[in-house]
């Protein structure tokens, strides 16, 4: 015989309403093994029929305690943790930490280097948003968006590893520059890349832009307006889509953003529809940002030649006592930064991805906090989730755009 | 007792049974090639020349998975609902004719198992019981995705058997006759679609929500109920599921044939040629089965194509379209008969399938306000 367990609602009590003690609603455990939590986000669900009365997001399935870990390296080290935060934007990971670094050492960094880091930056855009795209069309059952999406996200993929010899973690932006000179045939791949991708995001839009049952399942599905997307600290895409303009790029340009010409796409409604509609222009306007980049492309160094901080090129350590003793005290106890706290953001394709370092005068961060986008869009669930479906459940958390490496860390 | 006329039956069971199976089972691997190249990618090819071996290796896998039953669960009902899901998709599949009479033996030779004259009543009865078997599955497996997958399925078909029923009764009412044979047999000048196009449309969308393909496909719905009905379910008994879909769709692409694409007929314009199956009757099959193979393609094609609707616009869309328009076109065709006048059936329904799509996209255009 099987054993009747009794399961007690104690512990979840503050969260539900009355009606689940009472049994007139069903609370219902999505995740963390589930299709659609893009990851392991584990939801507990109070339904009312199909009905979601209250929506509770349950996270740290994925903690791998990555900011208190950077505290233990030095800060070349602890770089290639941030690659694994946010695995659809590992290049955005790296630059953000680089630049804090760059701002709490006062380092300068070369303008070509700037310009690689801009375009590599958009490309990686451009990649999370397909990887978006396929995922939340594929939570609303339209499978081969998906699939031609990760075709175009290889492209991508090819360039990383052409760059860094990677082809997600790649490690390649460094404080004081990028770890070396892109290879020649780099700009005839991103060209070619630039040459396709437009007539496919058309294709994508095609399939679902005036698609009436794409239309059905999006439009005035998770409304949010401008007010509210502000007060719960909503950034990115997600907030663009309610109408407040807001971009970093625009806003408190980096790493010569100022000098591109591009759209901040905005929308009012704030719904997945518009959420949609915001990130498809973005993979436009990343475009139209690579294009200028590749073509005033700077030539020169590609990292800082202040060997306190950034190693000294291979070539020279044979030939120059100076560089092989930086190179020696580079990587075994690191550079020490000044005391203090820097707080650097940038726009990451989900939103502010803002990184706090807190240095104690010595080789190794003290604190390293990062504010991740997606941990603050998500909070915004349960808000937009009331009173749906389970089936716009799931399409709501697609368009908010959560990674969940991103959201425990 | 005639022991031929039993034997015949056996045979032709027997034969129709297997065609079914081995149906099903190059169904899955047609669907995984052809999703496969509509998503730019290989699919299966690896078991044996072009996969073909595919489906083997897929079934010894089925037959030797373990038998998982969860605890608490009704196991009398949680063993018998994949049986009766199964069995009406096979049984189905018994009124069809795949080919005229034949003489053989010196005997006559229907190519339908059973030649009952109220066939298409037999069709519609019998497409509804493998709901209770999904219903069943649901609420007998202990699991809450599960019986949300139950309970869709049984909202999906109230929606949808009715204009199903109706569909049904525009053919009678273009053959005036119930009889399977008679049906395919009337469209030898004309195929019904040519006379009834909107009836057709509607009846191959009734036919997706019937058998839960996409964009129907709500009560596995794996994003969002993860595998809905069948979560709980393991080996053969999962199989047996997957099996009802899947011969299913066979078997409703085939009434769909008969009922709008003239059969196991040839085109109209080839009736007195060398391809009519008057002259060879052995094309009757072959003509049947690139009939369900087109059929089948375009089930497959939509799956690659649309997202899934949601279970509240479905049933709405199931009342507030589907239902009065069917209506209308059944009015309509009663109108044209009665009239002695055919050449009005096509113009009228088409003009009220205009009218339908208008407010559609109305509706939806005001939404997006």
């Amino acid at each position: 015989m099987t054993q009747i367990q009794e399961v007690s609602l104690d512990e979840i009590r503050h969260l539900v309403s009355d009606r689940a003690i009472s049994g007139e609603t069903m609370l219902l455990n999505m995740g963390p093994q589930h299709p659609s939590t893009h990851g392991v986000l584990r939801l507990l669900l109070e339904l009312d029929g199909e009905t979601v009365v209250n929506c509770i997001p349950d996270i740290g399935f994925l903690h791998t305690g990555i900011e208190k870990n950077m505290e233990a390296k030095t800060y070349q080290k602890a770089e290639v943790m941030t690659d694994r935060m946010d695995y659809m934007n590992t290049v955005g990971n790296n630059f953000t930490y680089s630049l804090a670094v760059e701002k709490l050492i006062g380092l300068d960094v070369p303008p070509r280097a700037q310009a690689l880091r801009v375009i590599l930056a958009e490309l990686t855009r451009i990649q999370s948003h397909l990887v978006w795209l396929g995922t939340s069309a594929l939570d609303v059952a339209a499978m081969s968006v998906f699939l031609y999406c990760f075709r175009e996200r290889e492209e991508v993929l090819h360039i990383m590893e052409l760059v860094s010899g990677q082809r997600m973690m790649t490690t390649y932006i460094r404080p004081g520059g990028v770890w070396r000179d892109v290879p020649v045939e780099f700009e005839k791949a991103v060209r070619d890349f630039l040459k396709i991708i437009p007539q496919r995001i058309d294709e994508y839009e095609a399939m679902l832009t005036k698609n009436p049952l794409f239309l059905d399942r999006t439009l005035g599905i998770g409304p949010i307006s401008a007010e509210d997307a502000t007060n719960w600290g909503l950034t990115g895409a997600t907030l663009r889509a309610s109408g407040v303009n807001y971009d970093l790029r625009r806003f408190a340009p980096y790493s010569g953003y100022e000098q591109y010409d591009f759209d901040v796409p905005l929308r009012t409604e704030g719904d997945v529809y518009a959420r949609y509609i915001v990130r498809m222009e973005e993979m436009r306007q990343s475009v139209r940002i690579i294009q200028q980049a590749l073509d005033k492309l700077p030539l020169g160094p590609v990292r800082s030649n202040n060997h306190k901080f950034v190693p000294p090129p291979r070539s020279e350590i044979g030939t120059s006592m100076e560089a092989l003793i930086h190179h020696f005290k580079l990587w075994t106890e690191g550079f020490s930064a000044p005391q203090g706290s820097v707080y650097v953001a940038t726009e990451s394709p989900r939103g502010e991805l803002g990184c706090y370092l807190e240095s104690d005068g010595g080789p190794k961060p003290y604190r390293v906090h990062f504010r991740t986008p997606s941990f603050d869009n998500l909070q915004v669930l349960p808000f937009l989730s009331k009173g749906f479906l389970v089936a716009d459940l799931v399409a709501i958390v697609g368009s908010v755009d959560i990674v969940l490496g991103d959201i425990d860390r | 007792m005639d022991w031929w006329l039993i034997l015949e039956w056996l045979i032709k069971s027997i034969v129709l049974v297997l065609v079914l199976l081995t149906g099903f089972a190059y169904l899955t691997l047609f669907e995984r090639r052809v999703l496969a190249f509509m998503q730019a990618r290989i699919g299966p090819n690896r078991a044996g020349p072009q996969g073909i071996l595919q489906p083997i290796a897929d079934a010894v896998k089925l037959i030797f998975k373990e038998e998982l039953t969860p605890g608490q669960v009704v196991k009398a009902i949680f063993v018998l609902a994949p049986i009766v899901t199964v069995v009406p998709a096979v049984v189905i599949a018994a009124v069809i004719p795949w080919g005229p009479t034949v003489e053989m033996f010196g005997r006559t030779i229907n190519l339908s198992i059973a030649d009952i004259d109220l066939g298409i009543l037999y069709i519609a009865a019998t497409a509804s019981i493998a709901v209770y078997g999904i219903v069943l599955a649901g609420w007998s497996s202990n699991n809450k995705y599960a019986m949300l997958g139950g309970l869709r399925s049984s909202a999906q078909v109230i929606s949808y058997e009715l204009t199903l029923a109706l569909c049904f009764v525009l053919v009678t009412l273009l053959t005036g006759s119930m009889r399977a044979m008679d049906i395919v047999e009337a469209q030898r000048t004309m195929w019904f679609f040519f006379i009834q196009p909107v009836g057709g449309l509607i009846f191959l969308v009734a036919t997706l929500a019937e058998v839960n393909r996409a964009p129907f496909d709500m009560p596995e719905a794996e994003q969002e109920l993860t595998a809905g009905y069948h979560s709980e379910y393991a080996g053969m008994k999962f199989a047996l599921f997957f099996m009802a879909e899947y011969i299913k769709m066979i078997a409703i692409s085939a009434i769909a044939a008969m009922l709008f694409f003239g059969g196991y007929r040839e085109f109209p314009f080839l009736q007195n040629t060398w391809f009519s199956v008057d002259q060879n009757w052995w094309l009757g099959p072959l003509y049947m089965f690139a009939k369900v193979l087109v059929l089948l393609f375009f089930m497959v094609w939509i799956r690659a194509t649309l997202p899934r609707m949601r279970y509240d616009r479905l049933m709405a869309f199931g009342w507030k379209v589907m239902l009065p328009l069917s209506l209308a076109l059944v009015f309509i065709s009663a109108l044209g008969i009665m009239l002695q006048m055919l050449w009005i059936i096509p113009i009228l329904s088409i003009a009220v399938g205009l009218v339908f799509v208008g407010f559609i996209n109305r509706s939806l255009t005001m939404k997006r306000r």
